[in-house]
């Protein structure tokens, strides 16, 4: 029971008529009990993998397991999971209390029982006391907890979030932010969160699946997806990054604007041709003899924690460097960086081999000690 | 103080139309209610209008307009259901809008020509087997007409609110467990009760004083307040009479609407 994924897809194909695929022949399985996130940019599909999951949509193709059973056809109101919608789907006419009791009315529970689980639910997010409201009358935030509660009180095994925080501002998404992982590790349950804000999946998941025109492009645990991007998508959409076309002479060394480094990566074939990625925050400001690239500043940013320098080298390739540093617009600097900034990516690598090739990495460390 | 002057301008001649068209009337029948028929001042029309005679009419008023306001809701509220769903549905609703346009007298001509003797309804039934029967002249000719005539102005209200229904509550209510049926109990049908409720006073309000219709559909068998005005006022020139009705049926629509009135509730 244990090691039966919760959830399971396998080959699963969504299309509407003769459009292109929304969802083009997905797998993957998603663990009890952690928090996943499915990023990606809007019209990725990652919608379309929630209301699957939820029953809302039927796929086109391919099998859903739910904690082990094919599930393609049970309908919406039959399935163990619950959703916190985008727009929260509160019914106005309804007012708390009840809101957060319909799924217990619907299950015929006895109302003293109803009542302790609502109002355990509403201690649970921290509304505790607002039972009598009407929706209309409570805040941004507070609909969104009393979503939250409605979705809970069921105890259902999977919860399902439809970009939850987007309508909050800024200091309430991250306030949210903390509660929904802090609430999610209390309960226990499988969250299956998505969003198109690659911050939120890298503050709150323990598993990140990028999503990108109905694929999932990567999958894995934020340090690992943001530390090794497989693919120029990825890279480019979590977080900033530079990306130069480059070549691998052998291996740990490889070529770029013009010049040869010394790298960390090992197993690729001679010569190929790959892309490099130097995330902004590795790349350090240095006198020009020292740097290892020099560049002119073009423009420079106050970004609160860091000042974003926008440079260019002698080729007009943009390098985004983020620094505590100032250097003045129009002068010429060098930048410095650790071989192990430098990341790799093979063209058109599936994320199998990328795997298996990461794989090999850890055992080559592993023999040199 | 000049944007002050221009905007009392521009109310002028609602406020005119108002005055002239709408108090003035009001205050017109008001004051003929408290004639008797010997054009003197007294509550002669009041004490009257409480006798078995009026009492039967208002009785039978209320009960067809009841049975036609619960018909036309219970044709209306699926169809404007159904036309939610279609693709095309503001075509759809501008085909079943479309017969209000038409004037009511022709409408009611052409039911005569339907349901008379030789008219098609009788063709069909002895087509069937059953026989030619009485359609005309019948209570059932009465609602059945006054139920279609209805139905565009319940379906309207019934349609809006259903349109402006937020679909994700339907996908929430489904996700909490809810089966088409409670869904529709517990949500949908409780946020469009505003629009069955315009949709009722738009039916019932009108319904109460239909004159026209009782006497060429239904033969004058049927007699409601608004025959009992037009007699009152054409026939016996009791005006007297006739205005007391009229404000029985004025205090009966403001009741109505007070009682049935919409509360706004928060989206």
């Amino acid at each position: 029971m244990g090691n039966v994924p919760i959830i399971q897809f396998h080959r699963v194909t969504k299309q509407y008529d003769n459009d292109p695929p929304v969802l083009n022949d997905v797998s993957f399985e998603i663990e009890r009990g952690k928090f996943y996130t499915l990023l990606g940019p809007s019209g990725c599909g990652k919608t379309t993998i929630l209301r699957l999951i939820a029953g809302f949509t039927e796929a086109s193709e391919g099998e859903i397991f739910f904690n082990g059973k094919k599930i393609n056809t049970v309908p919406a109101n039959k399935r163990q999971v619950n959703t916190v919608f985008q727009d929260y789907a509160l019914f106005p006419h309804l007012n708390v209390f009840e809101n957060v009791a319909f799924g217990l009315r619907i299950k015929k529970m006895k109302q003293p029982v109803i009542e302790a689980k609502v109002k355990e639910a509403l201690n649970f997010v921290n509304l505790k006391g607002y039972e009598n409201r009407e929706i209309r009358e409570m805040s941004g935030g507070q609909r969104q907890r009393v979503a939250i509660a409605r979705a809970i009180v069921n105890e259902p095994e999977v919860i399902l979030l439809d970009e939850p925080l987007s309508a909050l501002d800024l200091k309430l998404r991250t306030e949210m932010q903390y509660e929904l992982r802090e609430l999610q590790r209390r309960l226990g349950i499988t969250f299956i969160f998505v969003t198109h804000d690659q911050e939120e999946a890298l503050a709150m998941s323990d598993e990140i699946f990028v999503l990108n025109k109905g694929k999932i492009q990567q999958s894995g645990t934020p340090t690992d997806i943001y530390d090794e991007p497989i693919n120029r998508f990825v890279a480019d959409f979590i977080g900033e990054s530079n990306i130069v076309k480059g070549n691998m002479i052998e291996d740990y060394l490889v070529e770029f604007v013009g010049r040869q480094f010394e790298c960390v990566d090992q197993g690729l074939d001679k010569n190929e041709p790959v892309e490099i990625v130097i995330r902004p925050e590795d790349l350090e400001i240095t006198s020009i003899e020292q740097g290892k690239l020099k560049v002119k500043v073009d423009s420079i940013l106050f970004r609160g924690v860091h000042y974003e320098l926008s440079c260019y080298d002698q080729d007009g390739n943009e390098w985004l460097v983020h620094s505590t540093k100032k250097a003045a617009v129009g002068t010429e600097i060098g930048l410095f960086f650790d071989p192990e900034a430098i990341h790799v990516m093979r063209l058109g690598e599936t994320e199998e081999e990328f795997d298996k090739r990461l794989e090999a990495y850890a055992d080559v460390d592993q023999d040199g000690k | 103080m000049e944007n002050k002057l221009t905007r009392t301008l521009y109310a002028v001649p609602y406020m005119l139309w108002i005055v002239l068209f709408v108090v003035a009337p009001i205050l017109l029948v008001l004051y003929y209610s408290f004639f008797n028929i010997d054009g003197q001042l007294s509550f002669d029309n009041y004490e009257k209008f409480f006798t078995p005679v009026y009492l039967k009419m208002i009785v039978s008023s209320f009960w067809y307009a009841f049975l036609i306001t619960a018909i036309t809701l219970l044709v209306a509220y699926p169809a404007a259901y159904l036309l939610t769903k279609t693709t095309h549905k503001q075509l759809w609703l501008l085909l079943i809008i479309t017969p209000s346009w038409i004037n009511l007298l022709l409408k009611a001509y052409a039911f005569l020509g339907i349901f008379g003797t030789y008219g098609a309804a009788n063709s069909f039934l002895e087509a069937i087997g059953i026989g030619s029967q009485q359609i005309l002249f019948t209570d059932f000719s009465f609602v059945f007409v006054s139920v279609y005539i209805f139905i565009p102005f319940m379906i309207l209200p019934i349609f809006n609110s259903l349109n402006d229904l937020n679909p994700t509550l339907l996908d929430a209510a489904n996700d909490l467990g809810a089966s088409k049926w409670t869904t529709f109990r517990r949500v949908i049908f409780p946020l469009t009760i505003d629009g069955v409720k315009s949709g009722c006073q738009v039916v019932f309000i009108p319904a109460l004083s239909l004159f026209m219709l009782t006497r060429l559909i239904a033969g004058n068998r049927v007699i409601t307040l608004g025959t009992a005005i037009e007699q009152h006022f054409l026939v016996t020139e009791d005006w007297g009479m006739g205005s007391m009705i009229s404000v029985f049926l004025m205090i009966t629509m403001v009741l109505i609407m007070v009682l049935t009135g919409t509360r706004k509730r928060g989206a």
